[in-house]
């Protein structure tokens, strides 16, 4: 039995089409359908519900300890303010999941963790819990909305204090008032735009959600589903879990070594993880033959099989069908041609260079 | 939701058009289109394919998931949509214009509805 977000009869009132997802039902696409509200994030902006995210709170004296035992990355000097993103692994250096960690105060964070990944990341953590540290699932009394788009910058600007809005990528301001809401307000985002990220209490998501929408109607802001939401992270090239990752995967066979600090302390995982090194490598492909490029279709180069793709469509903005591939090492460089075999048929397809899309600077 | 008169329905959601010379043409419905979202690549079958009522024809893919279209009709193919290859959207904009194939030699068909008949039934499936 699939649960709620505190939005869900402000999606179904707005025509969204429901879907289960991760335990949750989410509007996957409304009347606008997948392709406009793409486009809409990439040309002026859009609003997701991203509710069903999960929220844990480590607080205590070895609370940073503890994330740093845990994450690849390093979160030692990161400020009351920042964000930072890390892969957690398993005692093989596989990835448990991939999360955003917030420092809410000396002794106080807050990880952002997968929707389907919720219960099990809990587990392990507090498992895993030393010292003097509360380790806490605070998701069901916060609910999250994402406002995605080069239009954002100016509609933020509108309702918050300028002194409140932070001003560059992966910082926050845990306490902005953005038009007469109390919220927490990131930088961040899954879909390559300028954007922010609102953490609400939940009883506050409708609201919140009914002011955006209406404050930027004029310029544009529609509400957003899951369908756009993944092919925007897609041609941003953003791993996605289940897909680039999985308990199977390192973070240096997935692009994710930028955010594995080794050297700066032990973790769980990283002599597994350093040992098996990086057999794979992840890669984009773009297709020259007819036909969607999707995920888990093996490719081949030279008619020997050389890996297997993990996400792929038709990118709206790009307008090409592309995928992300794990790869044999050193198998292919950008410029070769591969063939895909999709559904029983060979497309060609030409590796290509990692994103897909990047917005202009 | 558009349901021509002049047309058959299958109940998975395909047209017929019986044309004069005794081949069929085939598209897939209003309701279907809809149901699918944006349509951004077609599956066609080729020139000479021969199909059975019921079998897989085509397929149709949006952004998220691919569907299978199944023939109305037993028969060959004698022709395809060209327009689909560089505009599949236009089955969501015109479903009973952008016709898929044209079917001839037909043998077997599959239930068929009228357009009341295929209304009625989209309304019960909700």
């Amino acid at each position: 039995m699939e649960l709620k977000t505190p939005l869900y009869d402000l999606h179904v009132a707005a025509g969204g089409r429901m879907v289960p997802f991760a335990g949750y039902l989410l509007p996957v696409q409304y009347g606008t359908g997948v392709i406009q509200e793409h486009m809409a994030v990439r040309q002026k902006m859009g609003l997701f519900d991203v509710s069903h995210m999960g929220e844990v709170r480590f607080e205590g004296p070895d609370a940073l300890k503890n994330l740093n035992h845990l994450m690849t990355n390093d979160f030692t000097g990161m400020g009351i303010g920042q964000v930072r993103y890390s892969p957690m692994l398993n005692d093989e250096g596989g990835i448990l999941d991939d999360l955003i960690v917030y420092r809410l105060g000396e002794q106080k964070y807050m990880a952002v963790v997968n929707a389907a990944n919720r219960a099990k990341d809990v587990q392990w953590m507090k498992a895993h819990r030393f010292g003097d540290c509360a380790v806490a699932d605070v998701s069901d009394d916060i609910a999250q909305l994402a406002l995605q788009g080069p239009g954002a910058k100016a509609l933020i600007q509108s309702l918050t204090p300028a002194d409140q809005i932070p001003q560059k990528y992966y910082w926050f301001t845990e306490r902005a008032n953005v038009g007469g809401i109390g919220c927490l307000l990131s930088r961040t985002g899954y879909t390559g735009e300028f954007g922010y990220e609102l953490y609400v209490k939940s009883g506050d998501a409708p609201k919140l959600w009914t002011m955006l929408l209406e404050k930027g109607k004029d310029a544009g802001l529609i509400p957003c589903g899951l369908g756009a939401r993944d092919t925007l992270r897609l041609e941003a090239a953003m791993p996605l879990y289940g897909h680039e990752m999985d308990e199977t995967v390192s973070p240096l066979e997935t692009g994710l070594s930028w955010a594995v600090k080794a050297e700066a302390h032990a973790f769980i995982g990283r002599e597994a993880m350093l040992a098996k090194g990086a057999p794979r490598t992840r890669v984009g492909l773009k297709a020259t033959g007819k036909g969607i490029l999707r995920e888990h279709q093996p490719v081949y180069k030279d008619g020997l099989p050389v890996g297997m793709t993990t996400s792929g469509t038709m990118l709206p903005f790009v307008g090409a069908p592309c995928a992300m591939a794990l790869m044999a090492s050193g198998s292919v460089q950008p410029g070769d041609a591969v063939e895909v075999d999709v559904r029983g048929r060979m497309v060609g397809a030409e590796v290509v260079p990692l994103p897909f899309y990047s917005k202009a600077k | 939701m558009v349901t021509p008169e002049n047309l058959k329905y299958s109940k998975s959601h395909e047209w017929v058009e019986f044309l004069p010379d005794g081949a069929a043409r085939v598209g897939i419905s209003d309701y279907a289109q809809h149901e699918l979202g944006d349509i951004v690549f077609v599956n066609l079958p080729a020139e000479g394919d021969s199909v059975t009522a019921g079998g897989r024809l085509a397929d149709v893919e949006s952004v998220k998931a691919v569907s299978d279209i199944f023939s109305p009709v037993a028969g060959t193919v004698r022709a395809v949509n060209p327009d689909l290859e560089n505009a599949p959207e236009a089955i969501n904009q015109k479903p009973y214009e952008a016709w898929i194939c044209e079917i001839e030699g037909l043998g077997e068909t599959e239930e068929l509805l009228d357009a009341a008949a295929y209304q009625a039934f989209c309304e019960e499936a909700g």
